[in-house]
């Protein structure tokens, strides 16, 4: 058993701990959305959204799983419960957003492959927390993922008017600028009690 | 179709032309992650590499048994059978590797590497092309991991393979092997690759002027 309180686990995922620029999880939409701000918080929300139920339901799958002595599974369990949810916020926003649909395009059924919606899932499994922590866990990572986004795209759309030399230009460029974003957050170690 | 040139050119098409990391920017999570040592990169390429030919090899005998509605959902429950498969293989032969990669190892399943063959090449090709073009693929993959992990072992730990380089006075430079290195090590490949792509361009100038880097 894991004893962590919860707000020692809501704030290192959020801040020291933050599961793009820590622990690499969902770097594409990291690096594919945050070219605009509009569009990198509602994928940011999404995000959170879908890491949230998949956490809830990768939790009860696990006492089944367990239950049953199948934890052989449990990767082919999780990422069948997360395609399931990426669909419905699909179809959801597809009804009641069809602006922002167009926007996000090919990035939200992409949200099956972030590999931090499936993350959650596995760490918090390993971490064997229970329910609570579970849940403030992937809270904070979802909430520390649309920070980071945020952040990026804003950093982003100042970039568009900077002089960048064309040979650093596109992928490396935005590298970098994740690089300096996440030597700015390795300064908030510490601050949830130590990774 | 299946002549022995085209085959060649499938494989060298996703080990070269085509390379996952410094030219489709694909998989960067893993390609980040993992990559603190040589090692560790080169294991969890070839992880990668069989994950990637075995599905891509099933998926092309399965195209047409799978109904184009759920194909997507068909072909990741193809894909996490054979990362089970791999997690439970490593954590036989190496316990150590194991812990090293940790939860990464299951996190093939979300590589956007993986999905993206499946459905861009092996649901309309044959097996044998589909295969070897995922293979190609996986080296590729492999290829791009170890550049990132000999750099940021060399400047990290002073070392390659484990092997200290520099003698007991190196300084390491810690923060090559924090997660910022691995940005700062990954775009500095991609400024090389950019480069080089410049450069072949100048040499043919009757090409149509390309911009330098994919926007991503």
């Amino acid at each position: 058993m894991n004893h962590d309180t919860i707000g020692n686990i809501l704030l290192t995922t959020m801040l020291p701990g933050n599961f793009v620029l820590a622990m690499f999880l969902g770097m594409c939409p990291f690096l594919g959305v945050s070219q605009k701000l509009e569009t990198a918080f509602p994928m940011g929300l999404a995000t959170a959204f879908v890491i949230m139920v998949a956490s809830i339901s990768a939790y009860f799958m696990n006492l089944l799983l367990v239950h049953f002595h199948l934890e052989f599974l449990s990767v082919i369990t999780f990422i069948t419960v997360i395609a399931c949810t990426v669909q419905l916020v699909e179809m959801f926003v597809k009804k009641y957003f069809p602006v922002l649909f167009r926007q996000l395009g090919i990035y939200l059924p992409l949200i099956t492959t972030n590999c931090a919606v499936l993350g959650v899932a596995l760490f918090q499994t390993a971490r064997q927390y229970n329910f609570s922590q579970s849940l403030a866990y992937s809270f904070g990572g979802g909430m520390g993922f649309t920070l980071a986004l945020v952040l990026m795209a804003g950093l982003r759309e100042r970039l568009q008017l900077a002089n960048v030399p064309t040979l650093v230009q596109g992928a490396a460029i935005s590298l970098m600028v994740g690089g300096l974003l996440s030597l700015s957050f390795m300064g908030f170690a510490g601050i949830g009690g130590g990774e | 179709m299946s002549t022995p040139v085209s085959n060649f050119d499938e494989f060298m098409d996703g080990l070269w032309k085509q390379n996952p990391i410094f030219v489709m920017v694909l998989g960067m999570c893993p390609t980040l992650a993992v990559t603190v040592s040589a090692i560790n990169a080169i294991s969890m390429g070839l992880a990668t590499t069989f994950v990637l030919a075995a599905s891509c090899f099933l998926v092309s005998l399965l195209r047409h048994a799978i109904p184009k509605e759920v194909r997507i959902a068909s072909y990741i429950v193809i894909i996490a059978t054979f990362v089970t498969v791999v997690d439970y293989a490593i954590q036989a032969m190496s316990l150590d590797l194991y812990e090293a990669l940790g939860a990464y190892i299951k996190l093939i399943v979300a590589n956007c590497v993986l999905l993206g063959r499946a459905e861009a090449h092996a649901a309309k090709n044959p097996p044998l092309p589909a295969t070897l073009n995922a293979m190609g693929m996986g080296l590729g993959f492999t290829l791009g991991l170890l550049a990132i992990g000999a750099v940021r072992e060399i400047l990290g730990a002073g070392a390659l393979f484990g092997i200290s380089l520099f003698g007991p006075h190196f300084q390491p430079w810690v923060i090559m092997v924090l997660p910022p290195g691995g940005f700062f090590v990954l775009a500095g490949w991609l400024i090389v690759f950019a480069a080089f792509r410049m450069r072949k361009t100048r040499q043919q100038p009757s090409d149509t002027p390309s911009s330098a880097g994919a926007n991503a």
